[in-house]
C-alpha cells in the first residue's frame, strides 16, 4: 500500500532497509544468542545520521518527526527488534527533553544524541511499580541547589549502555500523582550505579538493567519541566512513544511474514510448494492484511502527532495495542507455516515470535492500553 | 590532493542471465548498479580525500541513466560527478573507452591519483583502467589491495599477486585499480543522500572534449566479439582416498594417463 511518503521519507526507509539487510540481518542471531550489546550496529546507525531523524536541525538532527522515527524503527525491527531498541529506546529517553526540556537542556544533550555519540534511556518502572506507576518508591529530596536521588529502577532498556537517563522520582510522596518529577542523570554521576542485567525471552540484543541511586546528587538544572510535573511528562512521553512500539511490532511482524512467504514457496510437501495449499494461502492473506491495517494505524497516529494534534492519547494507545497484537498473531502463524522447522533456532521465525511478546507488555501492557482507550472513549462520549 | 575515480554502471550481476539463443545479456527488467569493484574505488577515494583533505571527482562514461551511479558515489562522499555521454561514444570497446575517459580526466584538471575498480562485472576485461593510464602516459598499478602511504609525490601500495603481494612505489600522478580486499564500502548516510539528490552533475559531450573523431565509438574500436556464451560448469574433480603412499601412487598414475592421452 502506498502511504504517500515524501521523497526524504522514502530515502530514509531505503537507507534503513539497506542497513537492516546488509548489517543487522547477518548478526541478529548472534546478538540474540550472546546478549551482547550491538555497538557495531549502533556505529553504523550513527554514521548514517539515523539517531537524529526526529530531532530538530538546530540541535544537529535531520528535522523529521515521529513518522520518521517510526519508519526507521519498523525497518530495523524487521531485521532484529533487540538491535532496533538501541535506537528506539534512545528516542524514548530523549522524548522528555524534546517535549519539556529547557533550551539549555536541549542544547546540552540533544546534539550528542542526534549524532549517535550517546544513547539515552527512560526510567520509570520499579519492582513494585509497573502498571501502577504511582506506587513508585524512588525519591528525590531537595537539598539546596541539588536533588538527592535514592531508590532502584528496574527493567530499564539501554540500562548500563546509555549515557543519558531521564528518571522519574517522587519529589513529594504525599502529593500523590502530583508528587513526581523527572531528572536528567548522566552515567558516571556519583551515587548512580547499575544492578542486575536481565536474561530475557526476546529482544536479547537489547540491554535491560537495574539502575541504583544511592544519595545521588543531581543539580536542580537537570530537572525537566517543573517539580510535580513528573507524571504529566511521563504520560506525554508515552503518548509520543507508543506509536514507536507499534512500529517496532510492525517491523517484527513484517520480518516474520517475509520469512514465511519465502519459506512457503520453497518448502515442498505432497510434491508441491506449500504456498499452493489453500490452508497456507489463507494464513498468508490474513497476515498480510493484519500487517497493513496495523501499518495504517501506526502511520496515521504518528502523522497526527507530527501535525500537532492535541488529543492523541487514545490513538497512540490504539496503534501500540493493535500493532503488537498483530505482531504476536503474525509471528505465531509464521512459526506455524514453518512447521517443525519454525520451532528450531536454526530458522529465524521463533526469534520473531519471542521478540513480539514484549511489545504487548512494555510501555503499558495491552490491558492498560485498553483501559486508556476506554477511559478516553467514555470521556469523549460524555461531552 | 585531487582524486579521480572512474566508475561504470552495470546490470546487477545477481540478476543477469544470458539468452541461450542469441548469446546476449537479457537486460530487460534488470536493475542497474555501480560495478561492485568500483564501490571499493569510490570508498578508497573518499578515504584518501578525508585523510589528505582533498577533492574526489567521480567520472563515468555511459548513457544518461548513469547519472544515478554518479549520485550514489556523491552520496558516499565524492565531491563532484562528471557524466561523459554522447551518441558518438556508442559501441566503444575498451580502447575507445580508455581514450575518451583519459581525455575527460585531462579536462577535470590536475590529478594526483586516479582510482578504478579492477574490472567491470559485465565485461570482465580489466582493460579500461590500464588503458586510461596508457593514454595519459602515467604509471599504473593494478590489483591494489592497500595504499600504504602517500608522501613526497609518491605512493606506496600493495599489489595482489597469485601467490601473495608485491609492494610497489610509484610517482604521482598514477592510476591504481583496486581489489575488494582494500576496504569495506560505507553505506551512504542520510545527509550524503540528500546532498547527492541536490548535486549538479557535470555533463560533457564529445564536443566538450578535445577528441580525435576516428578514436571514438565504433570507429575507434578494433575489438570484434565473435561469440558470447556461458562456459560449461567446471567438471567435478577426482578425489583419491587412502593413506599418503596410496593416494600419491594413484595421483601419479592419473597424471601419467593424462600425459599419455
Amino acid at each position: 500500500m502506498d502511504y504517500l511518503l515524501t521523497e526524504e521519507q522514502v530515502m530514509l526507509r531505503d537507507l534503513c532497509r539497506q542497513i537492516t539487510d546488509e548489517k543487522i540481518m547477518p548478526v541478529a542471531a548472534h546478538y540474540d544468542e550472546t546478549e551482547e550489546f550491538p555497538w557495531d550496529i549502533v556505529k553504523v546507525m550513527a554514521e548514517s545520521d539515523i539517531f537524529g531523524v526526529y530531532i530538530d536541525e538546530k540541535y544537529g538532527g535531520m528535522g523529521g518527526g515521529l513518522l520518521e522515527l517510526c519508519i526507521a524503527t519498523e525497518e530495523f525491527s524487521r531485521g532484529c527488534a533487540g538491535i532496533a531498541l538501541a535506537f528506539s529506546a534512545t528516542a524514548l529517553g530523549t522524548d522528555p527533553i524534546l517535549l519539556f526540556g529547557s533550551e539549555e537542556q536541549k542544547e546540552k544533550y540533544l546534539p550528542s544524541i542526534a549524532s549517535g555519540k550517546k544513547l539515552a534511556a527512560f526510567a520509570i518502572t520499579e519492582p513494585a511499580a509497573g502498571s501502577d506507576a504511582s506506587a513508585m518508591q524512588t525519591t528525590a529530596k531537595k537539598d539546596g541547589d541539588h536533588y538527592i536521588l535514592n531508590g532502584t529502577k528496574h527493567f530499564i532498556t539501554n540500562g548500563g549502555e546509555a549515557e543519558i537517563y531521564t528518571v522519574v522520582a517522587m519529589t513529594s510522596k504525599d502529593r500523590g500523582a502530583r508528587g513526581a518529577s523527572v531528572f536528567i542523570v548522566e552515567k558516571g554521576t556519583p551515587g548512580f550505579t547499575f544492578g542486575k542485567k536481565e536474561d530475557k525471552l526476546g529482544i536479547r540484543g537489547s540491554a535491560t538493567r537495574e539502575l541504583i541511586f544511592t544519595d545521588c546528587r543531581i543539580p536542580k538544572e537537570n530537572m525537566i519541566g517543573k517539580e510535580g510535573q513528573g507524571f504529566l511528562i511521563a504520560m506525554r512521553t508515552f503518548d509520543m512513544s507508543r506509536p514507536g512500539i507499534g512500529a517496532q511490532a510492525l517491523g517484527i511482524a513484517q520480518g516474520a511474514f517475509e520469512a514465511a512467504v519465502k519459506y512457503s514457496k520453497e518448502r515442498k510437501q505432497f510434491g508441491k510448494p506449500i504456498s499452493s495449499f489453500q490452508g497456507i494461502q489463507f494464513m498468508l492473506a490474513d497476515m498480510a492484511t493484519q500487517i497493513e491495517a496495523a501499518r495504517a494505524l501506526v502511520y496515521a497516529s504518528a502523522r497526527q502527532i507530527d501535525a500537532g494534534a492535541k488529543s492523541l492519547t487514545k490513538d497512540s494507545a490504539m496503534a501500540k495495542m493493535f500493532a503488537s497484537d498483530v505482531a504476536m498473531k503474525v509471528t505465531t502463524d509464521a512459526v506455524q507455516i514453518f512447521g517443525g522447522y519454525g520451532y528450531m533456532k536454526e530458522y529465524p521465525v521463533e526469534k520473531y515470535m519471542r521478540d513480539a511478546k514484549i511489545t504487548q507488555i512494555y510501555e503499558g501492557t495491552n490491558q492498560i492500553q485498553r483501559n486508556i482507550i476506554a477511559l478516553n472513549l467514555i470521556k469523549e462520549m460524555s461531552k | 590532493m585531487n582524486i579521480v575515480v572512474c566508475i561504470k554502471q552495470v546490470p546487477d550481476t545477481t540478476q543477469v542471465r544470458i539468452d541461450p539463443v542469441t548469446n546476449t545479456l537479457i537486460r530487460e527488467g534488470v536493475q542497474s548498479i555501480i560495478n561492485p569493484f568500483d564501490m571499493y574505488a569510490i570508498e578508497e577515494a573518499v578515504r584518501l580525500k578525508e585523510k589528505f583533505n582533498g577533492k574526489a571527482t567521480v567520472v563515468t562514461m555511459g548513457p544518461p541513466q548513469a547519472d544515478a551511479a554518479l549520485r550514489e558515489a556523491i552520496s558516499m562522499g565524492c565531491d563532484e560527478g562528471v557524466l561523459v555521454s554522447d551518441r558518438a561514444f556508442a559501441g566503444s570497446d575498451t580502447l575507445a573507452t580508455g581514450y575518451t575517459l583519459a581525455m575527460a580526466i585531462k579536462k577535470v584538471g590536475a590529478v594526483d591519483i586516479i582510482l578504478c575498480g579492477k574490472q567491470a562485472s559485465d565485461g570482465d576485461t580489466a582493460q579500461v583502467g590500464p588503458g586510461i593510464a596508457t593514454q595519459l602516459d602515467i604509471p599504473q598499478v593494478t590489483y591494489v589491495k592497500k595504499i600504504e602511504d602517500i608522501k613526497d609525490n609518491h605512493a606506496t601500495v600493495e599489489r595482489m599477486t597469485e601467490e601473495g603481494f608485491e609492494i610497489v612505489k610509484t610517482s604521482l600522478p598514477c592510476l591504481l585499480t583496486v581489489v575488494k580486499e582494500i576496504n569495506e564500502p560505507r553505506i551512504p548516510s542520510l545527509k550524503g543522500r540528500m546532498k547527492a539528490k541536490k548535486a549538479e552533475i557535470i555533463s560533457w559531450k564529445a564536443v566538450d572534449l578535445d577528441l580525435e573523431e576516428e578514436k571514438l565509438g565504433l570507429k575507434g574500436s578494433p575489438t570484434w566479439v565473435s561469440k558470447i556464451f556461458t562456459p560449461p560448469p567446471r567438471p567435478k574433480g577426482q578425489v583419491f582416498e587412502g593413506d599418503c603412499e596410496d593416494t600419491t601412487t594413484k595421483l601419479v598414475e592419473a597424471i601419467k594417463d593424462r600425459l599419455v592421452a
